[in-house]
């Protein structure tokens, strides 16, 4: 663990030049540079000033019906038979995910910056339901990006969208999902980049946007960590959290970095397992490349290719993850495992059947692990789960694994 | 210092009142054998400079064409040690048309800069255009690598790039200089010539490089137009289209790409 000094400076990142240590950075095409750095002094303004500060978290409150609860889980604490498990209901947020927390911020990005159009990528379609229901609510058109293979898999999202005025793509290219969603939303960026705002989903990408998103997703955290000392009053000794592009686990984590005793535990896709090569675990099984504007850990082949990912969770099924993660895993202020499809399956059975909450089978990636950790923990120890979405939208894909046609 | 293959290719252009004509195809599309032998016919038919592109799984500044071109080329596993080899041997016959690799950073990432440069230079490579890596991202290990064994890096500039990155940008890159002259992907829109013209007389304030310009040239009308303004016309959908065509009849391929850049010559010469 890095000492305290260290810790403060682990927070202030990334410097100015949007680095995480060797991660992060600019890595894009010239046509789109102009664009980043305009967004960065937006944002950078914006993010100081009072009244767009207050727009946020006006909108947060009334619009996403933050903050959201942290639920202490006592059926399911019972069950495990060890440290006390408390859940960050980010599935009670409007749209049913994380995702609006910084959809809301970046639509107000592209409110002040005049831009008439918005497009995203999406992966399970949290991100692409959240960036449809905030273009709706200020009027914006929307595009959203998504592949093919997801498109399949989450089809109530992306008629959700729909629903909501947005236009779905679907994205033909590559492997068919969420990282050819992203070159696409990229392409059509540097296409339309004079009257286009990207919204990106998670915290990755060129800078700013890893920087951004925290900071959006951060309300997580804040929450949390105010709730926590609230309701048993002390910190957390734990907080575990599913990571993709990893922007829940980064919310919750960050307002806690400072705080060296609270341990940090990114749960990735393990998939089929991280032995068989069928996963989404960049951190524990991939390494350090640069993809989608930044350097970070990556699932690539010996000659730098992108190789495909699997996990039954779209919203975990991409090769790369925030730099800031990369990061955080490399100066051992987190730590990052992985969790099989099968063991997130249970967990979301598990905690339906306990608790009667549905998670997003992404979020149960997260649930698994905690059931694992608590068993090992005391009583007297307290695990935050970020149940980052909720598994409504997962209904069909759990059924197809029951052999059941809804 | 003796002066490098780029140099020396813009400069006797220079004297003789031309314009370089740069094809682009990417390495190992549709299969690895057609590479080299369609360097050498596009050189006999006129090209100047060849940019040969390194295979990537997610090009994301390119369009369909060249998305496919790398798929092609990776179905038949073509790594970057691969394309070195290919302008080694393309250096067999050919030691004066300049090789330009264009491409996208991760697969120079698992080789580490300075590896890439070593081995770059000693396979007869002349310079790098990473699509990816802008000048402040290159600063420092990659740029030193490329200086150390004497290799160009080719920077973008682009419509939206505004007066003040003109100048950070000119003073970063070395060889020549490569204009996008449209907002988009390779492969998209047709350009406006007269806007291309504008941008060019203010890059040419901040540099003396050579400057190319490329997306959206599709024919010998407008690779005249943009000869009349640039000091080269970099050509690659148009190319890597008709490879596309001709997977099925890949012995034609040298002989029908290179017609096309015959045709592009004549009329840039004219």
């Amino acid at each position: 663990m890095p000492n305290k000094a260290d810790l403060s400076a682990i927070a202030q990142m990334p410097d100015e030049r949007g680095h995480f240590g060797p991660y992060g950075g600019r890595f894009v095409s010239e046509t789109l540079m102009a664009a980043l750095k305009q967004l960065e002094e937006t944002y950078e303004r914006l993010w100081r000033d009072p009244d767009f500060q207050a727009e946020f978290d006006h909108d947060l409150a009334h619009y996403v019906g933050r903050p959201s609860p942290l639920y202490h889980a006592t059926h399911l604490t019972k069950l495990c038979g060890g440290a006390q498990i408390y859940l960050k209901r980010e599935d009670l947020n409007h749209t049913g995910a994380h995702k609006v927390n910084n959809t809301i911020g970046q639509a107000l990005l592209a409110k002040y910056t005049g831009k008439p159009r918005v497009i995203a990528e999406t992966g399970a379609g949290q991100h692409g339901v959240a960036s449809a229901t905030v273009a709706a609510r200020l009027g914006l058109e929307c595009q959203v990006y998504m592949g093919a293979e997801d498109v399949q898999r989450q089809a109530l999202n992306v008629y959700r969208m729909k629903l909501l005025g947005a236009e779905v793509i679907s994205v033909e290219s590559g492997t068919r999902t969420l990282k050819d969603a992203m070159n696409e939303a990229m392409r059509d960026w540097v296409t339309n980049v004079d009257d286009t705002f990207y919204i990106i989903g998670t915290a990755a990408g060129p800078h700013p946007y890893p920087k951004l998103v925290r900071d959006f997703q951060s309300v997580i955290g804040r929450e949390a960590r105010a709730q926590c000392l609230e309701q048993a009053g002390r910190l957390p000794d734990a907080l575990v959290a599913c990571v993709g592009g990893g922007s829940n686990a980064i919310g919750l984590f960050h307002p806690f970095i400072e705080d060296g005793d609270v341990r940090m535990v990114g749960v990735e896709a393990g998939g089929y397992g991280v032995e068989t090569g069928q996963h989404a675990a960049p951190l524990t099984a991939g390494r350090p490349g640069v993809l989608h504007g930044n350097r970070t850990y990556l699932m690539e082949d010996d000659a730098g290719q992108i190789i495909g990912t699997h996990s039954v969770s779209a919203g975990l099924d991409y090769p790369g993850v925030g730099p800031e993660h990369s990061y955080l895993k490399d100066t051992g202020r987190a730590e990052y495992v992985a969790i099989n499809d099968d063991e997130a399956m249970d967990a979301f059975r598990t905690l339906t059947r306990v608790e009667g909450i549905m998670p997003a089978i992404e979020s149960s990636h997260a649930v698994a692990h905690a059931m694992k950790m608590a068993k090992e923990m005391d009583e007297d120890q307290i695990i935050v789960v970020n149940l980052s979405g909720r598994g409504d939208k997962d209904i069909h894909t759990v059924a197809q694994l029951d052999g059941i046609k809804v | 210092m003796e002066m490098n293959r780029i140099a020396a290719c813009f400069e006797r252009l220079k004297e003789q009142g031309r314009q370089a004509l740069i094809p682009y195809v990417t390495a190992g599309d549709p299969a690895p054998g057609v590479t080299v032998p369609l360097m050498h016919a596009m050189v006999d038919a006129g090209a100047d400079l060849i940019e040969l592109g390194i295979p990537f799984s997610d090009p994301m500044a390119d369009g369909p064409t060249i998305q496919l071109a790398c798929e092609r080329a990776l179905e038949h596993n073509t790594r970057l040690i691969d394309v070195l080899a290919m302008v080694k041997t393309f250096r067999e016959k050919d030691q004066q048309t300049p090789v330009v690799l264009m491409g996208y950073l991760n697969p120079i990432e698992v080789l580490g800069y300075t590896s890439f440069a070593e081995q770059a230079a000693a396979a007869g490579i002349d310079g790098a255009l990473i699509v990816d890596l802008p000048p402040e991202e290159a600063e420092g290990e990659f740029d030193n690598a490329m200086k150390a064994n004497g290799l160009d890096t080719i920077y973008l500039l682009a419509p939206t790039t505004e007066e003040s990155r003109i100048e950070q940008v000119c003073n970063a890159g070395s060889g020549y200089l490569y204009y996008v002259s449209v907002k988009g992907v390779t492969g998209s829109a047709s350009l406006d010539v007269q806007a291309v013209a504008d941008k060019l007389d203010v890059v040419r304030k901040y540099t003396n490089l050579p400057v190319g310009v490329g997306f959206g040239i599709k024919d010998a009308e407008s690779a005249k137009a943009v000869s009349e303004v640039a000091d080269g016309v970099i050509v690659g959908s148009v190319l890597v289209n008709k490879i596309a065509s001709l997977v099925e009849q890949q012995e034609d391929i040298p002989a029908q790409v290179s017609a096309i850049v015959a045709e592009l010559r004549t009329a840039m010469d004219a």
